[in-house]
């Protein structure tokens, strides 16, 4: 019996650290879900949460200064855009470019900018491809699938 | 043709449904000819699946464009070997793969155990083919892969198609799905044993036995599936990283890590007849991560950089693993009478005791994976609201698990079974806690001061210690009695037991890769916007920016910077990064340039021209010491899993109460 009180002390005291680490890393690193919208109307009293903000980037907008790199990114249907700074240490990946559909971590600044430490990309869908590209005949007039 | 494919596929669908029944009627009912029909129905799946791959592939490798999966994932100008990877490029066609591979083992598994096994069998056969029809569904009603393009109700074709993503059109990468899939698909087969051996109430592992090499098999192409899927985003996605705790990483982890628990408390089983019901557990949970896995890469549930697009697979996969999990929970807990334990735990400091936290430690990290992966979910559910966790969550629990682990790799092997006295550990640990004692002095002395890879070195030191410790003593008694050389003595040792010194070679393998993720704590970056025929400095180099060329191919046009690299006024060479951008997709892609070294990479990536000086580069560049060892310990680890499935030159008969063939079992400790 005394081996199994062992083990069970043992055990307790590895997964109560391990769940203490956990927590810590999720009020580190815990991130909430915003639109561009909520963002614009966010109370000051969440002005310090990580926020991960999704949109798509407004063609032309992406501009380079120094270390960091400043666009905008707009919800589709409504309009509103919002500027956005990166200055993250990573590149941005090859499929952030006008038009693609971006994912910014960061957090919201007094200035109304939001201040992104990582962005990932997701490139337009194919179907949306911009007319006058280079692009060999795109399926662009799209011919309607058929299943067999 | 097209016309076939998709008939095959439909026939496919309904022989793996009848073998499903014939199989478990047959079983049931005790009528061999049902089970003996529906083993040829597995291998008529087989052909359909097969025939319906090769039109699908040969469709590609035409570059037929009336087939709207070619027109979305190929193009003219790509190379073959792409043409063909774009099999599984997409949706549709990697699922089939998916099916095909499992189709395959099935065959392979009913054609190697056709007169073994009868009681068993029907309901292994079932197993699979219950798994096979569901994926036969998915082929056939939900993402069918022989869709043609068509205006009205012509048949139409396009010029030239979109191409393979070009991200994707890396070797690494055109490997990477399938190894992985290797792996995914394969644990359905230690599975279906375990399932089947617990239906028939069957004595004696038996099933563990049977499934040895196909664990180990399906445990080495998940391994080979990620170490891809790593060396890819390594040299591709353009900022060094091999693993960023994206769902999509943590959907091939999750099995990978439920899978090396399985490996080592099977051995418990094995040897002792411990833990049972956990074995079960384990397999059964191995398999339904790697389900999970597929499900999570696919249906869009939590967002990924690298996932598929949005689609309505995923209720679908949500009620296979709920029925799959209910039966096989029901079932585990209606048979734990026959899977009680043998022998007790005896001591803390036992060989058992460091395979239960070795357990312990792997569900615990396997766990935390999950919950973090699927936190987003979670959240939205309980709280209404979504909340996502990034990776310093996952270093933070992983990293000290990491380390835990590793110490017990060290442990393990030397630690006696049943109990054992702390004189013993003393002389048995002596000279492996040097090793890691003056590993992280002289670190120290050199100025080392983060915690963690002071931990890790030292702890690498340990285990390593341990491994050559023991090849040394086994290999220095055989050369003294059969008067041979050392380096025969190591092979003859290894060859008697090739289970215990490949699991060695295995372990060995983790700890180069450890002693390579242990050099990222010393990363170093820059980015810099350098005008060309001048130069900037990182770490002890000296990169001089020469000339910055271009030209096109039918695939792509590209932009290449060449830059020279220096180290104390020494010419080391060129290096040429690069900026692609496809034709087909006009997406712009970094091929990075890398002078690979034991010591250190450096890396650079060309990020792009400056937007406000035409004659300057904008430069990343990068030094990561020791990263090379972790492809090196991959290796070690593959080449381990390898001699792990050669068998022993010297076998032990094991008493079992069902004769099911003769497998080898741990040696004494050589004198």
């Amino acid at each position: 019996m005394k081996t199994y009180i062992r083990f069970g002390l043992l055990v307790t005291a590895i997964l109560g650290t391990l769940a203490w680490l956990a927590a810590s890393g999720i009020r580190e690193s815990k991130t909430y879900y915003r639109t561009i919208s909520e963002l614009k109307s966010m109370p000051p009293s969440e002005a310090g949460k990580r926020v991960r903000v999704t949109g798509d980037v407004v063609p032309g907008s992406i501009r380079r200064e120094g270390g960091a790199v400043r666009f905008q990114i707009c919800e589709k249907d409504r309009g509103v855009t919002l500027n956005v700074v990166y200055t993250g240490k990573d590149p941005l990946p090859d499929t952030f470019r006008d038009e693609a559909q971006a994912m910014a971590d960061g957090k919201m600044g007094p200035d109304g900018t939001f201040h992104a430490s990582s962005i990932a990309a997701k490139c337009p869908s194919k179907y949306e491809a911009a007319p006058g590209k280079a692009a060999p005949q795109p399926l662009n007039p799209a011919p309607s699938r058929s299943s067999l | 043709m097209e016309t076939l494919g998709a008939f095959s596929l439909l026939l496919a669908l309904s022989l793996a449904a009848y073998a499903f029944l014939a199989s478990v009627i047959g079983g049931w009912k005790k009528k061999p000819f049902l089970v003996e029909s529906a083993r040829r129905a597995v291998y008529g799946v087989f052909l359909l699946l097969t025939a319906a791959s090769a039109i699908l592939v040969s469709a590609l490798l035409a570059s037929d464009f009336r087939y709207a999966y070619v027109a979305e994932r190929s193009n003219r100008a790509m190379p073959a070997l792409y043409k063909f990877a774009a099999w599984w490029g997409g949706q549709e066609g990697s699922l089939l793969l998916w099916s095909w591979m499992l189709s395959l083992y099935s065959a392979i598994v009913v054609w190697t155990n056709r007169t073994k096994h009868r009681t068993l069998m029907p309901w292994v056969m079932a197993v699979l083919m219950f798994t096979q029809t569901f994926f036969c569904i998915l082929n056939v009603f939900v993402e069918p892969p022989f869709q043609m393009l068509a205006v009205g109700r012509g048949v139409t074709s396009v010029a030239d198609g979109n191409g393979l993503n070009p991200l994707l059109q890396y070797w690494l990468m055109a490997l990477h799905p399938p190894a992985l899939y290797l792996g995914f698909v394969g644990f359905v087969v230690p599975f279906a044993f375990a399932f089947a051996s617990l239906l028939t109430k069957q004595p004696g592992e038996a099933w563990i036995a049977t499934t040895r090499r196909w664990s180990l098999i399906t445990w080495g192409f998940l391994s080979i599936g990620i170490m891809l899927g790593q060396g890819w985003a390594y040299a591709v996605l353009g900022w060094g990283g091999y693993w960023a705790w994206d769902p999509v990483e943590n959907a091939s982890l999750l099995p990978w890590i439920t899978a090396t628990a399985f490996l080592h408390s099977v051995m418990m089983q094995e040897k002792k007849g411990m833990m049972k019901v956990w074995n079960m557990v384990l397999v059964s949970a191995t398999f339904f991560l790697c389900i999970f896995g597929t499900f999570l890469t696919r249906s869009g549930v939590v967002s990924s950089v690298h996932a598929f697009a949005q689609s309505s697979l995923g209720a679908w996969f949500v009620g296979f693993l709920a029925i799959g999990i209910s039966i096989t929970t029901f079932l585990i807990l209606r048979r734990l009478d026959y899977l009680k334990s043998e022998a007790p735990l005896e001591s803390v400091l036992s060989r058992e005791s460091s395979f239960l936290f070795n357990n312990l430690l792997l569900l615990a990290s396997c766990f935390a994976v999950l919950w973090g992966t699927l936190f987003p979910v979670l959240t939205e559910w309980l709280m209404g609201e979504k909340i996502t966790v990034g990776p310093p969550f996952f270093n933070k629990v992983n990293i000290p698990i990491g380390l835990a682990l590793l110490f017990l790799t060290g442990v393990g092997p030397l630690i006696a079974w049943r109990r054992s006295s702390w004189e013993s550990l003393k002389r048995a640990f002596r000279w492996p806690v040097l090793g890691m004692a003056l590993t992280m002095a002289v670190l120290l002395a050199f100025g080392v001061r983060h915690f963690y890879a002071l931990m890790s070195f030292g702890l690498c030191a340990f285990v390593a210690v341990t491994v050559v410790m023991e090849f040394y003593k086994g290999a220095r008694a055989i050369a003294a009695k059969n008067r041979m050389n050392f380096l025969r003595a190591t092979v003859e040792l290894t060859h008697r037991n090739t289970r215990r010194y490949g699991g060695y070679l295995v372990h060995m393998g983790i700890v180069l890769m450890f002693i390579g993720y242990t050099g990222s704590a010393f990363n170093k970056d820059t980015t810099e916007e350098v005008k060309i025929g001048t130069h900037f400095r990182i770490g002890a180099y000296e990169l001089h920016v020469k000339e910055v060329t271009d030209g096109s191919n039918p695939n792509y046009a590209w932009q290449r910077a060449v830059i020279g690299v220096y180290r104390n006024g020494q010419y080391l060479g060129d290096l040429r990064p690069e900026r692609r951008v496809y034709m087909a997709s006009q997406q712009p892609t970094s091929e990075v340039a890398i002078r690979r070294r034991l010591n250190e990479d450096l890396y650079l990536n060309f990020a792009s021209m400056s937007q406000s000086d035409p004659q300057a580069a904008v430069i990343q560049a990068y030094v990561f010491p020791l990263v090379s060892w972790i492809w090196i310990g991959f290796y070690v680890l593959l080449f381990g899993t390898i001699v792990c499935l050669i068998p022993s030159k010297v076998k032990y008969a094991y008493a079992k109460t069902q004769v099911v063939g003769v497998y080898e079992r741990e040696p004494e400790p050589v004198p």
